[in-house]
């Protein structure tokens, strides 16, 4: 009664402050400018059972994503249980579907334990790559600091996770034998019934009970401490990979996001006789400065990416020695969006429109980064997870090149020279020249 | 070459070509480039292809500015080119530069402007579809890579085409470890062409060049201008002009042909 009492307050507690925190991402993500979601809805659905549910492009790298799908299968498989846990810590039941669905019951143990089996090994070898081995996508200048500690967080909380389900069901083998009216027969477990033997063997009835509860409630706990950190954490992805891919664009990737406006403004130039636009009063924008001139599908990358850095092992610029990293466009742009969140929260009179600080994403992002981009779309194709960290890239240089007439000086011919003599070289003499000479 | 006809002068004789070479600045002012428009020019005239280029009317599509954060200079060079395009009611266009490829195929929709639009290996593979021209196959069987632009590769998704042209022609195909979608970008993308690098440990294309050296190719073969000045450039940094050629698909083709003109 009294451990019904304290699950529930636990539980409440734990969903209310993730909840927060999840509405807090939501208004984090939507402080970008509209997106239009356009095309097929069976191909972006398409897209989510193949690329997020199947991880297609994860099997680029068959290491690392056979290591990755033990611990998301095994992931998937825990999140049925707890529905279980939930029910049996609310009503003081104990493994309340073992003796209602029959052999289903045994057999989704049974998967549960051998995933978990599999993820704990590809737990430790996570943590072997990421701190023994020397794979340089981990140790890049931005994998300094929180990125790192966030990283290892994870994979030692995923541990812990796995130590309670071990403890947990490898007593209640035994106890099973001792006390059948309130441990439920689950038949033969794939892993606990040698293990659970194994390790807790020696342990008295009451040992092994507290080592039972220990272990639900470890589990429990971790879970939930899961739920609170997720929002704060890299691995977050977990969820987002869902939609995030579900709202990536299905067009060409080629074509850069046209600007209207300009557009415009050029036909009305060209042709006298168009109809001019309404003129507004206001001076139009060009280009993104702060997260709320990005889309908010560009934002939800940001909270998307989980920092494995498959985009900067591919940037041309970065293997060569550049300061570009995309992966620290990314984490760039989330960190933006949270000083942003959280400066709303501290100043309830501010509005998303009202919103500022004095600062912008150029103080995170510095020039020389933005400029070093090829557009050669190789952290675009990397992305597991389809993100593009190639768009907030361009539309920062739109704004440093329209709006703050800055940018490389290099550039200034080829603007000059396209504009009045329609080529990107100035070289007297007709286009056609070539054509002539033998 | 025999003489190449403006889409201006055929329109003075009341003619329209069947398809517009885009030659774009690259094709036109840079000599090294040059020598590729040639090659397609001699593809063209010896498959009995009626083309025309633009000359004078054409100009930049636009896509180097437009990388770089002008959206002004690419819009307005970009609705100059659809008044003309359109003007002369063309619809068909071949070019052999992967950045006016895409930017006409791609972007220019939007813009108003709707034209088919093919890159010149696409263009060769169909004149071979269809017969017009047989692949010669060279004396020597040569070892060959091939670099993937990252316009015609990675952003349009063509990989096989440009494969399939080369394996008409006697060589053998050694890919580099970085290719098809995996491929390294030469370094001159997104406008990077026009400026000088950032500071780094060292340029895209010595990264590029040292991996296309590994396969132990005698030809890297491309399909983009851009491409052709940055892998030149790395071989002769490389010190290995005399062993290992850049050479565009089109001049490799026309390299074997015994064409007499």
């Amino acid at each position: 009664m009294i451990q019904s009492i304290v699950f529930s307050i636990v539980t409440i507690i734990a969903f209310y402050f993730a909840f927060r925190q999840f509405m807090k991402v939501r208004r984090n993500i939507l402080l970008g400018k509209e997106y239009e979601i356009t095309g097929d809805k069976g191909k972006r659905w398409q897209n989510v059972a193949l690329i997020a549910f199947g991880q297609k492009k994860m099997f680029k790298r068959v290491i690392p994503a056979i290591l990755h799908l033990c611990i998301y299968a095994a992931f998937l498989f825990t999140t049925v249980e707890l529905i279980e846990i939930l029910i049996d810590g609310i009503f003081g039941h104990h493994r309340f579907f073992a003796d209602k669905i029959g052999i289903l019951y045994p057999t989704m143990i049974g998967i549960i334990e051998i995933l978990s089996f599999f993820a704990f090994f590809a737990t430790l070898a996570f943590l072997w790559r990421r701190n023994l081995l020397k794979i340089p996508r981990f140790h890049k200048d931005e994998m300094t600091g929180w990125p790192k500690l966030d990283g290892n967080l994870i994979l030692i909380g995923e541990l812990i996770l796995l130590i309670g389900i071990t403890c947990m069901n490898g007593t209640d083998v035994l106890l099973q034998d001792l006390d059948p009216t309130h441990f439920k027969d689950t038949g033969t477990l794939p892993i606990s019934s040698w293990l659970g033997p194994a390790l807790f063997g020696g342990l008295s009835e009451a040992g092994l009970h507290t080592v039972e509860r220990f272990g639900w409630w470890l589990h429990v706990l971790a879970v939930f401490g899961f739920l609170n950190y997720l929002p704060k954490s890299k691995h977050l992805h977990i969820m987002l990979a869902f939609p995030n891919t579900y709202f990536a664009p299905l067009e060409s990737r080629g074509k850069m996001e046209n600007m209207p406006a300009i557009m415009n403004e050029v036909k009305s130039m060209m042709d006298e006789s168009a109809a001019m636009e309404e003129t507004t009063e206001e001076l139009p924008s060009f280009g993104a400065k702060d997260v709320m001139d990005l889309s908010w599908k560009n934002v939800l990358d940001a909270y998307t990416c989980t920092e494995c850095g498959r985009c900067t092992d591919n940037c041309p610029a970065n293997i060569t020695g550049k300061k570009l990293s995309p992966r620290k466009i990314m984490m760039d742009i989330r960190d933006r969006a949270e000083e942003i969140g959280s400066t709303l929260d501290k100043n309830k009179e501010m509005t998303k429109e009202s919103y500022d600080d004095g600062k912008s994403l150029f103080d995170f992002i510095t020039k020389e980064e933005i400029y070093a981009c090829t557009s050669c779309q190789a952290c675009v194709e990397a992305c597991p997870v389809m993100i593009n960290p190639m768009e907030p890239i361009l539309a920062l240089r739109r704004y440093d090149i329209l709006m703050d007439s800055s940018g490389p000086s290099d550039w200034l011919p080829m603007f000059n020279s396209i504009e009045n003599s329609g080529s990107a070289w100035t070289i007297p003499g007709d286009r056609h020249n070539w054509a002539k000479s033998e | 070459m025999q003489e190449i006809p403006t889409v201006e002068q055929l329109a003075a004789k009341g003619e329209k070509p069947e398809v517009v070479f885009w030659v774009g600045c690259a094709g036109s002012y840079d000599p090294r480039a040059q020598k590729v428009s040639k090659a397609f020019v001699k593809i063209l005239q010896n498959c009995g292809v009626s083309f025309a280029i633009l000359g004078n009317d054409e100009q930049c599509t636009g896509d180097p500015a437009r990388r770089a954060g002008n959206e002004f200079v690419f819009q307005m060079t970009a609705q100059m080119n659809i008044q003309t395009l359109d003007n002369y009611e063309i619809k068909n266009l071949v070019t052999a530069c992967p950045h006016c490829f895409n930017t006409l195929k791609n972007e220019y929709p939007e813009l108003g402007g709707n034209y088919n639009v093919v890159h010149h290996t696409q263009f060769i593979e169909k004149l071979i579809e269809e017969g017009r021209l047989k692949i010669a196959q060279a004396e020597q069987k040569k070892k060959v890579t091939y670099h993937d632009s990252c316009y015609l590769g990675r952003v349009n998704g063509v990989y096989e085409v440009p494969r399939n042209i080369l394996q008409q022609m006697n060589i053998e195909l050694k890919e580099m470890k970085r290719c098809a979608s995996k491929g390294l970008c030469c370094g001159a993308g997104g406008s990077q062409m026009f400026k000088e690098d950032e500071p780094g440990d060292k340029r895209i294309n010595i990264e590029r060049v040292e991996e296309a050296i590994e396969t132990g190719a005698e030809t890297i073969a491309v399909n983009c201008p851009f491409c052709l000045t940055m892998m030149s450039d790395g071989v002769k940094a490389k010190e290995q002009q005399d062993s290992i050629m850049v050479l565009d698909l089109a001049e490799m083709i026309v390299e074997n042909q015994k064409w007499e003109s």
